[in-house]
């Protein structure tokens, strides 16, 4: 008996010494290579998927692709939502008349026929789009998808007091002067009193816009342009199980928990030019500990995260050095950066704003964001790179990645001179509590404006009432908030889907104001009234450059960096690649698997 | 007995009532003194007027706060209905509030995420009570030696180290490292042996954190109460030692323990969010996790409710066996 026990001591011991072991060696054990070249297991190399396709060949139809994520999304009715991963998600279980095309890069931003047979028919200068429908297409119950489904799935944009959080530039576009109250107030019998579109037949769906808009077929490829069918729209219950016209329906879906997606069974594949539809099964696991999906995608038991923002500094320290074959370190599209309002003195001065931009060490803010490879490059300007029109670094004003990337004092003086404080002035920095790296980031530009006699106190505010708190223009000012940290990400692939919002005079709102800076300058007002009546792509591209000169030259932003960052693909997955369409994130609905089991 | 019941039962309703009034007011009054629009915080970045308007609506945002405080206790009796912008939405009986984000009404997803956090708060303290209280009454009995100390180390590392920690190390250990679990929650009526297995994990690293807080309360209590005059009567009169620690000392160790037990478990069963959220068990502590991050406000007033309605009856039942451990105790 003792001889037994002391075996049994001895064998806890080893147990204990082997769970320290194979802690210790874990992570080296699942990955294999280190180097950009793939790996023994099969993972195509560090950055093989960014702006190109990786191990397509590879691809085989079957299987249950298994995404994880920390966030759900904030709602899967198309009307509805606004995350980018949903967006990308939502291409599974629904089609629009036009969206980006399936290619890496800024290829996928590009627009490509999906419900209907081609591009729009543009006439009338720029006015009227006219589309028709292919043959074949249906819903998840086999009947047909009629231009009236679409025309009702676009209506139900205008019942925001329902249906709230997702994009309004239909409505915008469409019905400039509000006058249409939405299908649920829709007084007609058919429930599609929207004036601006037609259906004369159920293949045809024309649209008249009041004013032309350069930028409305991309509009229209947001998923909030997708077909909803009236009898099945659930109203506010309908992100629960969306009626699908993709090639996966809903099959089960625990808000926060889990989502399951199936083939849906009535899709035809010869009816959509767009979607491979490669796994027979689609699973989301949604986790509250970041740290823990990390470990899982490390782990192998994920494919990727659903959310695409990057890993947490844990997971990212990890993969970088012992599975870099598995990840990409795309441009997100994102830029972070901070804003100064006018109404807040003494930022009403140009110069005073400027003192700000010379006077910040742009490497500290830069290495706060996480540095070059998990935070991204130096923010140079205020055009995302994949944006048509945008310079990247090559336009930087301020030399802000150049000879200013420490910060220039003595222009940061000389500028506070211009602005009448030459001793400085006082002021708070405005940021969200919710987010760590932005709150490194204003400790970083508190420290380096202190060189320069600018006092900056930092002000944490609940970040999940963003729209309420520095939404609210009069709250900010009575805040007495002079620089704001921020972030913004294109809503599509242009200057008006990134800029329209932050820049343009009409958009300064009472509530929901995303126009911090308050800018209201005529010449910037006047390029995006050209712009939207600009059909030319090369005439578009120009004047989405001059825009980002223009709102540069007035000092209201100091940006950050242009964003980077790790995403995590599974040994698995094969024709992978991230696209410029949803902002550098891989595009999920042609993702397959290597193997169907 | 009866009568002692029914005022505590009293009490209880009426510290209900004020807690459902206090976390109204903390909730959905004091963002508003602060100028914050909570209803901008419900419509996502483009915060278009009419969404505003219609969660205003649809919440009653705009009616006085007793009214709302009104319609939140007539909910939970009779249901209440959600009205606005030609939507309606009727939350039955016992509406608990609905989620204007999830779109789902409270009181379901709170029974879905309650058994849970009560499996996982049982299991837990059946464990850490054996183990704590063993602990620390051995420890207690030979004090100063060998056992004493090392039990007593173990259970200041307990106390000292933090669920994440021993969350996080437990599952890179077990679950990533040497694959004895799956790491994953899988419900009892689905698997009740996946069940099993998938919770030790949390059910040790909490237990260890509360058995090492039991292990030093009861040591400290069973010194104090060893030293009194009437176990050394007991012993006097010639009792067998273990008769006196379990007939004796046992007993009144076991108050301080019961109320303790009282109070945690009832703080637990309202949410463990730390060990919920590290083991990603779908329980009351994740979803309010969850809706904190995503300023779901209904879900955390509901949670908060449970939270408090289980610390109640939890200190309820204490209170009766009070009564059962110790004979001095009268319930009148």
């Amino acid at each position: 008996m003792t001889t037994q026990r002391t075996s049994g001591r001895r064998k806890q011991a080893l147990a204990a010494a082997a769970a320290v072991a194979a802690l210790l060696t874990t992570a080296a054990c699942g990955g294999g290579g280190d180097d950009n070249g793939g790996s023994k297991n099969g993972a195509a190399g560090f950055d093989a998927a960014n702006n190109k396709v990786a191990q397509a060949s590879a691809v085989k139809k079957g299987g249950t692709l298994k995404f994880g994520g920390a966030q759900d999304a904030d709602s899967w009715d198309t009307t509805r939502g606004y995350y980018g991963f949903m967006w990308n998600f939502a291409r599974y279980y629904s089609r629009q008349l036009v969206t980006g095309k399936t290619e890496p890069g800024k290829g996928g931003a590009q627009l490509t026929p999906d419900l209907a047979t081609g591009l729009a028919k543009v006439t009338d200068g720029g006015k009227t789009y006219t589309y028709t429908l292919r043959d074949g297409v249906t819903w998840e119950d086999g009947k047909p998808i009629t231009s009236k489904d679409v025309k009702y799935g676009i209506e139900r944009v205008w019942a925001q007091d329902v249906l709230s959080g997702g994009p309004t530039y239909l409505k915008e576009v469409l019905d400039p002067k509000g006058e249409y109250k939405g299908p649920y107030k829709d007084t007609s019998a058919d429930k599609l009193g929207l004036k601006a579109i037609d259906t004369p037949d159920d293949k045809t769906i024309v649209f008249h816009l009041p004013q032309a808009n350069s930028d409305f077929e991309e509009i229209l490829a947001l998923v909030s342009a997708s077909p909803v069918r009236q009898d099945k729209d659930t109203k506010s219950k309908y992100g629960l199980k969306p009626f699908s016209s993709g090639p996966y329906k809903f099959e089960s879906y625990s808000p926060g928990k889990s989502l399951t997606l199936t083939r849906n069974t009535s899709w035809k594949q010869a009816s959509d030019p767009v979607r491979k539809a490669y796994p027979d099964k689609i699973t989301v696991t949604f986790f509250s500990n970041a740290n823990e999906l990390d470990q899982r995608l490390l782990n192998g038991d994920l494919d990727l995260d659903i959310n695409q923002t990057g890993m947490s500094p844990q997971g990212r320290t990890t993969a970088l050095k012992q599975h870099k074959a598995n990840l990409d370190n795309p441009v997100s599209g994102y830029i972070r950066y901070a804003v100064f309002p006018q109404s807040v003195k003494p930022f009403d001065n140009e110069h005073c704003r400027k003192a700000v931009i010379y006077g910040a060490d742009h490497v500290s803010l830069q290495t706060a964001r996480g540095g070059p490879v998990a935070g991204g490059d130096i923010g140079t300007n205020m055009l995302p790179p994949s944006v048509p029109g945008a310079e990247g670094q090559k336009y930087d004003p301020y030399e802000l990645a150049g000879a200013n990337k420490s910060g220039n004092v003595a222009k940061a003086k000389e500028e506070l001179k211009a602005c009448g404080q030459p001793n400085g002035f006082s002021t708070t920095i405005a940021v969200r509590n919710n987010k760590p790296v932005e709150v490194a980031t204003a400790q970083s530009l508190q420290a380096s404006l202190k060189k320069v006699g600018i006092n900056a106190q930092i002000d944490q505010y609940d970040g999940s009432q963003t729209a309420g708190i520095i939404g609210s223009p009069s709250n900010v000012k009575k805040k007495g908030y002079g620089i704001i940290i921020m972030g913004w990400g294109p809503d599509f692939p242009t200057v008006q889907g990134f800029g329209l919002p932050l820049w343009d005079s009409k958009y300064i709102l009472q509530s929901g104001n995303n126009n911090y800076a308050l800018i209201n300058d005529k010449a910037i007002d006047g390029l995006f009234s050209q712009y939207v009546t600009t059909l030319d792509d090369a005439g578009k591209e120009k004047i989405a450059t001059q825009i980002n000169h223009k709102v540069m030259e007035g000092g209201y932003y100091l940006p950050f960096v242009f964003e980077k960052f790790i995403n995590w693909r599974s040994d698995r997955l094969a024709n992978v690649y991230t696209t410029d369409n949803y902002s550098g994130m891989y595009d999920f609905v042609n993702l397959g698997l290597k193997s169907a089991s | 007995m009866l009568t002692y019941l029914i005022r505590r039962l009293f009490a209880a309703a009426v510290m209900l009532v004020v807690i459902i009034t206090v976390v109204f007011c903390i909730f959905f009054l004091v963002p508003k003194w602060a100028g914050v629009d909570i209803a901008s915080s419900f419509v996502g970045k483009q915060a278009d007027p009419a969404a505003v308007e219609g969660v205003r609506q649809k919440l009653g945002l705009g009616d006085p706060i007793y009214v709302q405080v009104w319609e939140f206790f007539k909910g939970i009796f009779v249901g209440r209905t959600y009205a606005g912008g030609g939507d309606t939405i009727h939350c039955a009986a016992p509406c608990f509030g609905y989620s204007f984000r999830s779109e789902q009404a409270i009181w379901p997803v709170l029974t879905d995420r309650f058994p849970v956090t009560l499996g996982l708060a049982l299991g837990a303290a059946v464990l850490w009570l054996i183990l704590g209280v063993s602990a620390g009454v051995l420890s207690a009995l030979k004090r100063g030696s060998l056992w004493d100390r090392g039990a007593m180390v173990v259970a200041l590392a307990g106390v000292s180290l933090p669920i994440y920690f021993t969350g996080m190390l437990s599952l890179a250990i077990f679950v990533f490292g040497l694959h004895w679990f799956s790491g994953t929650y899988v419900p009892f009526t689905d698997n009740p042996g996946k069940w099993f297995t998938g919770m030790i994990l949390p059910w040790v690293t909490l237990a260890f954190l509360y058995a090492a807080m039991y292990a030093r309360i009861t040591r400290a209590t069973m010194m104090e109460i060893l030293g009194e005059d009437y176990i050394r009567t007991a012993r006097a009169k010639g009792l067998r030692e273990p008769v006196v620690i379990r007939k004796h000392a046992m007993r009144s160790t076991m108050t301080p323990i019961l109320t303790m037990l009282g109070m945690d478990l009832g703080a637990l069963i309202g949410g463990a969010i730390l060990t919920e959220s590290t083991f990603n068990l779908p329980g009351l502590g994740r979803e309010v996790l969850l809706a904190i991050r995503n300023q779901d406000l209904p879900v955390i007033v509901g949670v908060t409710l449970i939270t408090s309605l289980a610390v109640l009856f939890a200190n309820l039942v204490v209170d009766i066996l009070y009564a059962v451990i110790d004979p001095r105790v009268r319930l009148t």
